[in-house]
């Protein structure tokens, strides 16, 4: 089969981007999705707050799937739900299994838009017993709101960002009592007024500068030794389940199979500011690029990469290599954008072209540190680009506007944001 | 449970020992129990270890395990090919890292030739790395054993559990023996779903093999002190980094620290060794894991930039002999295969050959059954042949083997319900994972696990 575009992955960014290409006239554009319904991760988020940023309305996370996948089909994209890209066969062939067999689909350009996972507890290395009861939200949101499981008793809630309280608010759906959010920074990383509001909602104490030292429990948890950070005190703690939030990484998998470098702060395939990976007519976009963001930011990341899509394949040059490393502002070969600690990442991470913006004109970072009031600072060699403001808190968004873009000289190196004084 | 008939044989242990000797024994006119305290086959030590289908180049020359396990190796491989249970010929490096170390190689070598292994043989450093080019900086020599290979240690005690009850032999799990009472020429066996009676007992209970040889009046002689080995599981992603199983020098105490292919395309690296007194504590610590990584680093650097996909820890059945301790005791009908330490999966089937010819020429009488069925063909998990979502002949047949429900894993709809449906299904959640790998890979059920439960839940509704 040949498709013009095919997009692989129908979460936010997938669906976003196929409903762009549909309305540029990018021709034939194949959504593939493993899971049975497209959607994405909203699917089983049941929490409100969609939709903001991108549709300008707000809404719940089945909503918003929903909303999604019907405007898909209706702008002209083809759907296939449970139908898993499980290697390449060349240079944009896909090889995808569904229950009508094993094809190979030919694209003249791809979008990978596969999305993140959280770190679940052995990729942590929390040592002990292996016992049923430790999850990941992941699991936790689809067994309660998709396959309506309760789960009585004890829950402790590993993590103190949006998605830990967010975990909080699943358990106490389920029936459990949160004991406590556990959390190794010195303090929670949730907007303040929501962990307020949480807390005293269902008088969840947020444990910080505490780590799990250990899981017990043969067959069934039983519970876990904590750790305080300051003191060295341990002290057991029993509980029914164990939630492991955030950590997130990209799940690069069809991204490395398919020859894409891999950026070692995002885990997830190097892009330029088109969204272009190393891979000729290779593009990602969405949490694959950025672990994680809001579902708003990954469809407005997608709808960005369709646009540098659909100019590509009509023969414009927008995207830096697709245009050949000729076009205005292309750089002959990528500049790569690099972080310094205690910076974790940034991205988009490349540039091929200073003329390209990235997704909403700004480049996402992320910080290993809480700084009230920080200043980033840009250089390219000794050369400083630009300074900005910035509040670091980790697991959190750091914006940073990349107005110094035309500044970048492509043969000057490598483009390093640092925070001053660090 | 009522006692009921006299059974011939009763097998204490379900692990791939017991099955093994179970799946030998069904193919004699006799009538057999096979009992395991756990809810499963193979969920002791069998399940959990570094998966090697050793050669036995490294065993003590003479000993019972060397020659058993050559034998049972031998037996195993062509086994695997009829049953279908995953095995690769990677073959293995045994790398020097220290001139001590290199000195060492020419005595294993000869080591190996006494236990009637020759094709081992001498690779200098660069051609050393010229085979693993991710290996680290400073191996100096190391040993070719081309016929090391790796298998898998799930499907090969659920292969002869099958073929033995196929064959008629009753599997009773969650049975844990309590008590062994023996006169007037049988046994009574108390267990914890009630007693059992049986002319014949055998022990093949592992990690509480001396339990049970005390249980059954045995002649002692042997104590299980466990020996707790932690692993680590790299990504699928990391397989490209290593061509064969990388084996340090080995020790007195253990064969140290590997880095091993797994037949479902992960990288294996371990296990620590340490001694234990509970018998079931299969913890991972934050020490051995630390020590893991420290030790992966020198072997392969890169591997430790890869995701680890699991942890894991398996507890050796090691006694204060080096050998294995396996006799019969022709006037109480007793036979016990214990302290098969860490060559079990490797040597089962040598085993059972040994143990049921000793039993044989102890007085049970092996009368060859005329409808002798052979192996079964399991669901193949591995990674290097062909899976049923690959297969565009079994997905036209049935969609639901194009219906991947594990992502990570490739697992479909259509082999968790023939696990489910199968001749030994799965307990449980653990049960399911080692017929069909589902909730073993990177995501650790992020993305499945929920609907995973579902469907073993509706199993379990529908009462098959």
């Amino acid at each position: 089969m040949n498709a013009d575009v095919l997009i692989v992955g129908a979460g936010p960014a997938g669906l976003a981007a196929a409903i762009e290409l549909r309305r540029l006239g990018a021709g034939r554009v194949l959504v593939a999705d493993r899971e049975p319904e497209a959607g994405g991760i909203p699917r089983h988020s049941a929490h409100s707050g969609y939709g903001l940023r991108d549709l300008r309305r707000v809404m719940s996370g089945p909503a918003y799937a929903r909303h999604y996948a019907r405007a898909a089909i209706q702008a002209g994209a083809e759907i296939r739900a449970q139908a898993s890209v499980t290697g390449w066969a060349g240079d944009r062939v896909a090889i995808v299994t569904s229950p009508d067999g094993i094809e190979a689909v030919a694209a003249r350009a791809v979008l990978l838009a596969t999305g993140c996972r959280e770190r679940p507890r052995p990729a942590r290395l929390v040592p002990g017993d292996r016992p049923a009861g430790v999850m990941t939200t992941g699991e936790l949101q689809q067994r309660v709101y998709l396959a309506g499981q309760r789960l009585p008793g004890r829950a402790l809630v590993v993590g103190a960002e949006h998605v830990s309280f967010s975990a909080m608010v699943t358990l106490a759906h389920a029936g459990a009592h949160v004991v406590a959010l556990v959390t190794e920074q010195p303090r929670q990383q949730s907007y303040a007024a929501f962990a307020l509001a949480a807390a005293a909602a269902w008088r969840v104490p947020v444990w910080t500068s505490t780590t799990v030292r250990l899981v017990r429990g043969r067959g069934r948890l039983t519970g876990v030794d904590v750790a305080d950070l300051r003191t060295g005190t341990v002290r057991r703690v029993g509980c029914d389940t164990l939630v492991f939030t955030g950590d997130w990484i990209p799940d690069h998998e069809q991204a490395r199979l398919a020859g894409a470098a891999i950026d070692p702060g995002t885990r997830g395939p190097a892009v330029d500011t088109s969204l272009e990976t190393s891979v000729p007519l290779v593009f990602a976009a969405g949490n694959l690029v950025h672990a994680a963001e809001a579902a708003d930011v990954a469809a407005l990341g997608g709808r960005h990469a369709a646009r540098h899509i659909a100019a590509a394949l009509a023969g414009a040059v927008a995207s830096g290599r697709s245009g050949g490393g000729e076009g205005p502002g292309a750089t002959a070969a990528p500049v790569p954008v690099t972080v310094a600690a205690p910076l974790a990442w940034i991205s988009p991470n490349m540039i091929r072209s200073v003329a390209t913006p990235p997704p909403r004109g700004r480049f996402l970072l992320r910080s290993q540190v809480f700084r009230g009031r920080a200043w980033l600072e840009v250089r390219q060699g000794e050369r400083l680009l630009a300074r900005a403001r910035a509040r670091l808190i980790p697991g959190r968004p750091v914006h940073l506007d990349a107005n110094w873009l035309p500044a970048v000289r492509p043969s000057d190196g490598p483009v390093v944001v640092a925070v001053r004084g660090a | 449970m009522t006692a009921g008939a006299v059974a011939d044989v009763t097998i204490v242990g379900a692990g791939v020992v017991g099955t093994a000797i179970a799946r030998e024994l069904s193919r004699y006119r006799l009538s057999i129990i096979l009992a395991d305290a756990a809810s499963d086959v193979g969920t002791g030590t069998s399940k959990a270890n570094t998966a090697i289908l050793h050669t036995g180049f490294d065993a003590v020359p003479g000993s019972l395990e060397s020659r058993l396990l050559r034998r049972g190796s031998a037996l195993l491989l062509d086994y695997a090919a009829r049953a279908g249970i995953p095995v690769e010929r990677t073959g293995a490096l045994l790398v020097a890292w220290t001139a001590d170390q290199e000195r060492e190689l020419p005595s294993i070598a000869g080591k190996a030739r006494q236990n009637g292994y020759g094709a081992i043989r001498p690779v200098p450093a660069a051609r050393l790395y010229e085979l693993e080019p991710h290996l680290g900086p400073g191996a100096r020599a190391a040993l070719e054993i081309p016929d090391e290979s790796i298998v898998c240690p799930w499907t090969t005690p659920l292969a002869f559990a099958t073929e033995a009850v196929r064959a008629g032999v009753r599997l009773l799990l969650d049975t844990r023996v309590t008590a062994v009472r023996t006169s007037g020429g049988e046994h009574r066996v108390s267990t914890t779903r009630g007693p059992l009676r049986t002319r014949w007992l055998v022990n093949a209970a592992g990690l509480e093999g001396d339990l049970v040889d005390a249980m059954a009046g045995g002649d002692g002689g042997f104590t299980i002190a466990p020996r707790r080995g932690e692993l680590i599981v790299f990504d699928k992603l990391a397989r490209p980094l290593l061509n064969s199983i990388l084996l340090p020098v080995p020790t007195a105490r253990s064969k140290g620290v590997l880095v091993a292919p797994t037949v479902y395309g992960n990288v294996l690296l371990g296990p620590t060794a340490q001694d234990m007194d509970d018998r079931r504590d299969t913890a991972t610590t934050a020490g051995g894991l630390a020590f893991l990584q420290e030790a992966g680093r020198r072997i392969v650097p890169a591997l430790l930039d890869e995701e680890v996909t699991a942890t894991y820890a398996g507890l050796r059945a090691a006694t204060e002999h080096r050998d294995y301790q396996i006799r019969v005791d022709r006037r109480r009908r007793y036979a016990c295969a214990a302290g098969i330490r860490s060559t079990g999966l490797s040597a089962s089937l040598g085993i059972a050959e040994h143990v049921v010819d000793q039993l044989g020429g102890s007085g049970l009488a092996l009368e060859r059954r005329a409808d002798v069925a052979g192996p079964p063909v399991m669901p193949y998990i591995g990674q290097a042949g062909i899976r049923p979502y690959q297969d565009p002949a079994r997905i036209a047949a049935d969609p639901d083997y194009g219906r991947i429900v594990c992502h990570c894993e490739r697992v479909t709809r259509g082999e968790i319900r023939d696990a489910l449906a199968s001749t030994v299904p799965p307990a449980d959640a653990d049960g399911l994972r080692r017929r069909t790998r589902v909730l073993n890979g990177r995501c650790q059920g992020f993305f499945c696990a929920a609907r995973i439960g579902e469907l073993l839940a509706a199993d379990a509704g529908s009462g098959t």
